[in-house]
């Protein structure tokens, strides 16, 4: 902010009705500089775009073991369960969970606790 | 051999000396150390490899925590061990009791140890799936019965924590 001092007194207006009104004029005004942005250091839309739990596809990890884990660390149900272990042997990939990308991380923490193949992804 | 439940114990009995050969080296074979492909596997990347910060972080304060639970389940199972070295006639068959409350840990390390040897001999899914091959005539073979075999117990803990679902710790 910065301040420019005027030359300026008080003086009083008279308008048509005869009243007279008295103004005080500033000897100075103010002055609001916008700050300059120099650079984003984070993209606004990063903040609201959601994070994926992908789990992928692992020849090794018996698809008994895979349905299990995603009870445990998602609470599925047998069967949503199972769906994600099919999605996943098929297709290679399932996207188990998606959201804020703290709890993104926690998910794939657990995942990876248990051995599974999982990764945390921005959604596209 | 013969697998069975016991109450609040997995029992395995009538181990003969190779399968009771095969489970010591459970806890050995979870060690990742010196294979590339196996340190890579066990900790495997969080994220894409351009979520270059991600990934440094998860290095720092994630897998330190890993080798922790790891390390963990491949001590209580090794502990469980230490049962087979009890009997004094060098081939007779012997049992093993495992806890249930140890399931978790079983399967941990069981897990640690299959995906270690598989990536160690590069297993395709075409080997992993072939349940009947046979003779075991390599050390490639060996290892590819030692894997299968260690899924075979996996499949039998979860079939009794599944069937018990206030057993597993």
């Amino acid at each position: 902010m910065t301040w420019q001092p005027l030359r300026g007194r008080g003086e009083v207006v008279r308008d048509g009705s005869g009243e007279s009104t008295a103004v005080v004029r500033l000897p100075f005004t103010l002055a609001l500089e916008m700050p300059e942005l120099e650079q984003e250091t984070r993209e606004e839309d990063l903040l609201d775009v959601p994070w994926q739990v992908v789990v992928h596809n692992d020849p090794v990890n018996l698809m008994s073991y895979v349905t299990m884990v995603f009870q445990k660390v998602f609470g599925f149900s047998p069967d949503r369960a199972e769906k994600h272990m099919l999605e996943v042997h098929r297709e290679g990939r399932s996207i188990v969970w998606s959201g804020l990308r703290e709890r993104a991380e926690l998910y794939v923490q657990q995942l990876h606790g248990y051995l599974l193949l999982a990764t945390i992804e921005r959604a596209r | 051999m013969e697998i069975r439940r016991q109450g609040d114990t997995l029992e395995i009995a009538e181990l003969d000396p190779f399968l009771a050969e095969l489970l010591r080296q459970v806890p050995e074979s979870t060690n990742p150390d010196g294979v590339e492909a196996a340190e890579k596997r066990i900790f495997s990347a969080p994220a894409p490899a351009d979520e270059h910060e991600l990934c440094t972080e998860w290095k720092q304060y994630v897998e330190p925590e890993l080798r922790r639970i790891f390390r963990s389940s491949t001590e209580v199972v090794a502990a469980d061990l230490k049962m087979l070295n009890g009997s004094k006639k060098p081939f007779a068959n012997c049992t093993l009791h495992i806890p249930i409350r140890h399931a978790d840990a079983w399967l941990n390390a069981l897990n640690q140890a299959r995906l270690v040897i598989a990536s160690k001999y590069g297993f395709t899914e075409g080997e992993l799936g072939d349940h009947y091959r046979s003779p075991i005539g390599s050390r490639r073979d060996l290892s590819l019965f030692q894997v299968n075999f260690y899924g075979f117990l996996q499949e039998f803990i979860l079939q009794e924590i599944q069937g018990h679902p206030d057993d597993s710790t």
